[in-house]
């Protein structure tokens, strides 16, 4: 009889295929101006070098529904422009969230190939049940959109038509 | 081939199908795990993870000693914001509600 261990993983790793050079990918990951076009909609403020602070802001939308300013915090771990940067990343909107503390996010950009560009996102969840179900998208039906798949898929849909998910020239 | 085209290949397919299914489970499994839910080969496994892997739903990465494989949903979002989204989302949401109210008092 063979035994398999099981192995606890607590991390996601999503994975997309962009249009689009890697410095591109880059400046819409760690630009305020790109962040706020994609996903919640929120300006990304980076000081990139190791130990530097990151903010994610909420959108106009959010606050207008009492969500505080800062809706993610966290700190550089690693920036490698325009291939890896790693941060760490806490939810702060949501108290049961935010009490789970920091995760650790992790973002790889391959080589440009025929135009293509690999990007890989890593999220080290381990202790953060709460928030990783809202990176899975499990809590898009109550509005709060759909975690890691849907921001890259908007990620994507911009750099690759210059719109929005929605359509709109944001 | 295009990437939809791999994508909808990967999917046709009932032992790719549970392979999905099984780490939307429990996410990254090596391939001696998904092998013990399966009556099939270690080969027959493999090569199914290899088209899942080409059709970019499954991501497979190291750590230590062993091969991880990670569930990608992106390429169905991608599908899913494409063409469910853009015509008929509230269509089948309508009748997705539908589906489930005439099962439940079944």
């Amino acid at each position: 009889m063979t035994t398999t261990t099981q192995t606890k993983v607590t991390t996601q790793v999503y994975r997309v295929y962009i249009k689009a050079t890697p410095q591109a990918i880059w400046d819409a990951i760690t630009k305020p101006e790109w962040t706020e076009r994609y996903g919640y909609g929120g300006r990304g403020e980076y000081d990139l070098r190791p130990g530097g602070k990151y903010r994610g802001l909420t959108s106009q939308a959010m606050r207008s529904t009492g969500a505080p300013d800062v809706g993610v915090d966290g700190e550089v771990i690693e920036a490698i422009p325009p291939r890896k940067l790693v941060q760490t990343f806490r939810m702060v909107m949501d108290e049961a969230m935010a009490s789970e503390g920091f995760t650790r996010v992790t973002y790889e950009i391959g080589e440009n190939k025929d135009g293509v560009t690999k990007l890989t996102v890593v999220h080290d969840l381990d202790g953060a049940a709460k928030l990783a179900v809202l990176m899975a998208g499990g809590m898009e039906a109550e509005g709060a959109g759909g975690g890691w798949s849907w921001i890259l898929s908007g990620l994507k849909t911009l750099l690759e038509t210059g719109s929005s998910l929605d359509g709109q020239q944001r | 081939m295009t990437d939809d085209d791999r994508i909808f290949k990967a999917l046709a397919d009932p032992t790719r199908r549970f392979l999905l299914d099984q780490l939307f489970k429990r996410d990254g499994r090596t391939l001696t795990e998904l092998e013990s839910e399966l009556e099939m080969t270690r080969f027959g496994v493999m090569k199914h993870l290899r088209v899942l892997e080409e059709a970019g739903l499954v991501v497979a990465r190291r750590s230590g000693r062993e091969k991880l494989h990670f569930l990608n949903p992106v390429p169905i979002r991608l599908i899913h914001d494409r063409w469910i989204n853009k015509y008929t989302e509230q269509q089948v949401s309508a009748l997705a509600e539908l589906k489930k109210k005439l099962e439940e008092t079944a």
